[in-house]
């Protein structure tokens, strides 16, 4: 199939290097200690954290550091066909599991000792990218609540198909079965935390992949500072002295 | 736009717009480029020595923030004070909690924060006054004094090697009972002098916890425990109340007049409303939307309506601008 025409547009015509529109919320969740909806295109995400709290499973808790957790679920309306899926099975454990590992890196969690640390992340519309969109909008919940970070994480897809470099695989090109090249970076420190591909690439062309995906990170971590400092701003002048 | 999850018409919305606008306008004059997010870097002088306080570190030479919120600058020391987070304790703040378990001559208390706290039974006076010994037998019957689920006001006494431990040592503190507990996030309610106010005139209590846990009850006579003679001091047993045995008559004195509740009632809606605004909250603004919510007529119920929250917006605005001509 074509995924790249003639003219150099993709399937939902976009261009090669051109990402979907991103729309933030914060403050989804009233409940909550913080909460974000983060949307890439039809990609719908909805992020809610708790804590620090009091560890729940008094045998978990660590003396020098918080505990972080976190569970990734798939509302079953978020796809095209409406299945449902067991609660546990393989795929949302492994996300789950990447989720926690990019974020445990960047929160500071000497600084919360004895306490825990959820983050609840559900796809509400699934269209590609739902790993990157869930670790964007779990960014935001955290820092929505307060916990003390080294950096915003962001995170964004590319993949290689048609010998072009795409950035932000939709859900059409997710299933062609090309390369995948998931990356996550703290735009500050300039560091990758998280790195994944689906099949391979030669070491050249995954390259030019990457640097497009750690672009992408960049432009999104710009427009998640937006809305924070807005955000903050926000807060702060209705609050008044 | 957070917190205002109502329908609003499009005239409220341009109020609402406009009202938000003057606050915004007013506060930008104070500080206008304090609000930092994370992994910003806050301008300092280095020639003058920096002291990096919370929500910063250090990055190469340059102060980094690792927490949104307004940063503050106290001589030397630079920090970032955050605003949605849990409450963070000091030493002599009173706050409210909740039990949520009975332990060994302690009672865990939920005060939101990243830990539980801990009330030790040695900490607190007991109900009859009398001064003594905690015995064996006190610590048996420590849930006749505290059950699971209690809402409870103390102060903080400090970190000990086991965590953050609280006492009550007055009168004042103890259960509460005849009342709502209401949550607000703790950034909006400012450390104070006085945090415990009796509103005479409704006759209700507001007592307005540092950890944004908000006690509006019916008020209660502090009662002077010095007055309590060592005469009648009986066996500790006997003071224990029955509960199921409680007597007609006891119910009828502790029944809370209609008038008290529905003002109890009023004032959890002005502290709800506000919340949910996002303004600070103390007395004087509580009393202002609640003789506000008096003065126009409105239902109890109405109070959480999309007008009413309106007209607060419009009236925070207003009082703000005249607060600050006078200075």
């Amino acid at each position: 199939m074509e995924y790249v025409n003639p003219e150099g547009l993709r399937v939902d015509g976009r261009r090669p290097m051109e990402m979907r529109q991103i729309r933030a919320e914060i403050g989804a969740v009233s409940k909550a200690d913080g909460s974000a909806i983060f949307e890439m295109g039809n990609t719908k995400v909805i992020a809610a954290v708790y804590g620090p709290r009091e560890v729940q499973n008094r045998s978990q808790q660590m003396s020098d550091q918080a505990l972080v957790r976190c569970e990734y679920s798939m509302a079953n309306f978020s796809t095209g066909d409406r299945m449902r899926k067991p609660k546990g099975d393989r795929r949302s454990t492994e996300i789950s599991l990447v989720i926690r590992q990019t974020m445990e890196a960047c929160i500071l969690t000497h600084l919360m000792p004895r306490s825990q640390i959820d983050i609840y992340v559900q796809v509400l519309q699934a269209d590609g990218g739902t790993r990157s969109a869930c670790i964007n909008a779990a960014t935001l919940a955290l820092a929505d609540a307060g916990i003390p970070m080294r950096d915003l994480v962001t995170s964004c897809s590319a993949g290689y198909l048609n010998s072009t470099p795409l950035l932000d695989l939709n859900y059409v090109e997710d299933s062609a079965g090309g390369p995948d090249v998931t990356v996550g970076i703290l735009p500050k420190l300039d560091k990758v935390t998280l790195l994944q591909m689906d099949s391979k690439l030669p070491v050249d062309i995954l390259e030019n992949v990457m640097q497009l995906a750690t672009e992408g990170c960049k432009a999104i971590a710009n427009y998640i500072r937006e809305i924070l400092l807005e955000n903050t701003k926000q807060l702060e002048y209705r609050r008044g002295s | 736009m957070r917190g205002i999850q109502l329908q609003l018409s499009q005239t409220q919305k341009v109020r609402l717009q406009k009202a938000l606008e003057q606050l915004e306008s007013l506060s930008s004059k104070v500080n206008s480029d304090a609000s930092v997010t994370i992994a910003d870097s806050i301008p300092v002088n280095h020639e003058d020595g920096v002291l990096k306080g919370h929500g910063t570190t250090d990055l190469n030479g340059e102060v980094v923030a690792t927490l949104c919120g307004v940063v503050e600058r106290v001589n030397k020391l630079v920090y970032v004070r955050s605003l949605r987070s849990r409450y963070k304790p000091e030493v002599g703040d009173i706050v409210i909690g909740r039990v949520v378990e009975v332990a060994q001559k302690r009672w865990r208390l939920d005060i939101n924060y990243s830990q539980n706290a801990y009330l030790m039974l040695s900490a607190m006076n007991m109900p009859d006054g009398v001064q003594r010994r905690r015995t064996a037998l006190d610590e048996l019957n420590m849930r006749c004094i505290f059950e699971e689920m209690d809402v409870i006001c103390a102060e903080v006494r400090g970190f000990q090697h086991d965590g953050l431990h609280l006492q009550a040592r007055s009168q004042k503190y103890g259960k509460l009972s005849t009342g709502q507990l209401l949550t607000v996030p703790p950034y909006l309610v400012k450390r104070q002098k006085q945090h415990f106010h009796h509103l005479e005139q409704y006759g209700i209590d507001l007592i307005i916890g540092c950890n944004g846990f908000i006690w509006v009850g019916e008020h209660v006579e502090a009662r002077d425990d010095m007055v309590e003679d060592q005469v009648n001091q009986t066996d500790p047993q006997v003071l224990i109340p029955n509960k199921d045995s409680v007597s007609f008559e006891e119910q009828e004195k502790n029944y809370t007049a209609l008038e008290t509740r529905k003002y109890i009632c009023r004032a959890a809606n002005a502290v709800r409303v506000l919340s949910s605004l996002g303004f600070i909250i103390t007395l004087e603004i509580i009393k202002g939307v609640f003789e506000l919510s008096l003065s126009s007529n409105l239902d109890i119920h109405d109070m959480l309506g999309s007008e009413f929250c309106v007209l607060v917006a419009e009236k925070e605005a207003e009082r703000r601008s005249s607060n600050k001509k006078k200075r």
